[in-house]
């Protein structure tokens, strides 16, 4: 597969698409493990929904 | 399970933790399909292998308008039928519309420097979607700015609206105004005017991208209903701490 003269604006344009979407994937998943976390600290201090379920149930 | 029952969080969050992993498998194949085809995809007989940038580029210009349409339409959610979801769902949506917006200007630029000579171009198209660009920026700005979720939904909610306006614009641009940004190729009248070659290359990665979209919206939608459930439980536990101590 020749990529001819404009090889590098084509090259470019994928590597920086795949490094955006990778970005947003490790966004969401980090921002999960924050929110989870948090969750289950503010469980460890007693304080509890009022539905009575544990603060990181989500499942 | 009905609309109704997604508008409970708890409901949204069990359904999320069921799909999500298909989601994600499901994106990732399609996605590999649509690489290969996109690499295997002849070179066009004037642009040469540069047309290859079209399958990374159109993709994401259709999405960075559809995510803002999903935005409008949660907006409505919000305002009109006050669903709990509705706001989540705009919030959420929010940075990977941007996201998307930012690659469809960038891989445009980058398109159309050996196509047109330039890399920018203050034509109606590319300043259109520059300023869908500058609206995610400025409604993620908002949310950020307004601490309480429920006040800052409305204002979101108006300005994605207003913005909502700007969509008929980015499509008709390249009809109304003498553009350097070709015309529509695939979504007009009479079908579309790109060879099978190309088309189906284009359509397998659009189709891996809305799901791409999908699948972070969904999850990004799970994380914000968490961060407003740890928002209202450190509200309790400073209501409980205060009444210790009165």
């Amino acid at each position: 597969m020749s990529l001819g003269p404009y090889a590098s604006f084509i090259t470019i344009s994928y590597v920086l698409v795949a490094a955006v979407v990778l970005i947003l994937i490790g966004w969401v998943a980090i921002d999960y493990r924050r929110q989870k976390a948090r969750l289950r600290e503010l469980e460890a201090s007693g304080v509890t929904r009022r539905s009575g379920r544990g603060v990181a149930d989500t499942r | 399970m009905t609309l109704i029952d997604l508008a409970n969080p708890t409901r949204f969050l069990k359904l999320t933790a069921r799909i999500l992993p298909w989601l994600a498998g499901l994106t990732a194949v399609l996605l590999l399909i649509g690489l290969y085809q996109a690499a295997m995809a002849p070179d066009d007989y004037q642009q040469g292998a540069t047309v290859k940038i079209m399958f990374v580029h159109v993709p994401n210009a259709w999405l960075a308008m559809f995510v803002w349409g999903v935005m409008s339409l949660a907006a409505l959610g919000t305002l009109v039928w006050r669903h709990p979801l509705a706001d989540v769902a705009a919030k959420a949506a929010a940075p990977i519309g941007a996201a998307f917006t930012f690659l469809a200007l960038v891989t445009g630029s980058l398109w159309g420097r050996p196509m047109w000579g330039t890399y920018w171009e203050w034509d109606a198209r590319l300043t259109s979607v520059l300023i869908l660009f500058l609206m995610y920026l400025g409604l993620i700005a908002l949310w950020r700015a307004v601490e309480d979720p429920s006040r800052a939904a409305r204002a979101a909610a108006i300005l994605t609206l207003v913005g909502a306006l700007n969509l008929p614009i980015i499509k008709f641009s390249v009809d109304w105004w003498n553009t350097l940004h070709q015309p529509a190729s695939v979504m007009r009248m009479g079908g579309s005017s790109l060879d099978r070659a190309f088309l189906i290359p284009l359509l397998v990665m659009a189709v891996a991208f809305s799901l791409l979209f999908v699948t972070l919206h969904l999850a990004a939608m799970r994380n914000e209903i968490l961060r407003r459930r740890v928002r209202s439980l450190q509200l309790m536990q400073v209501a409980q701490a205060s009444q210790r101590s009165a």
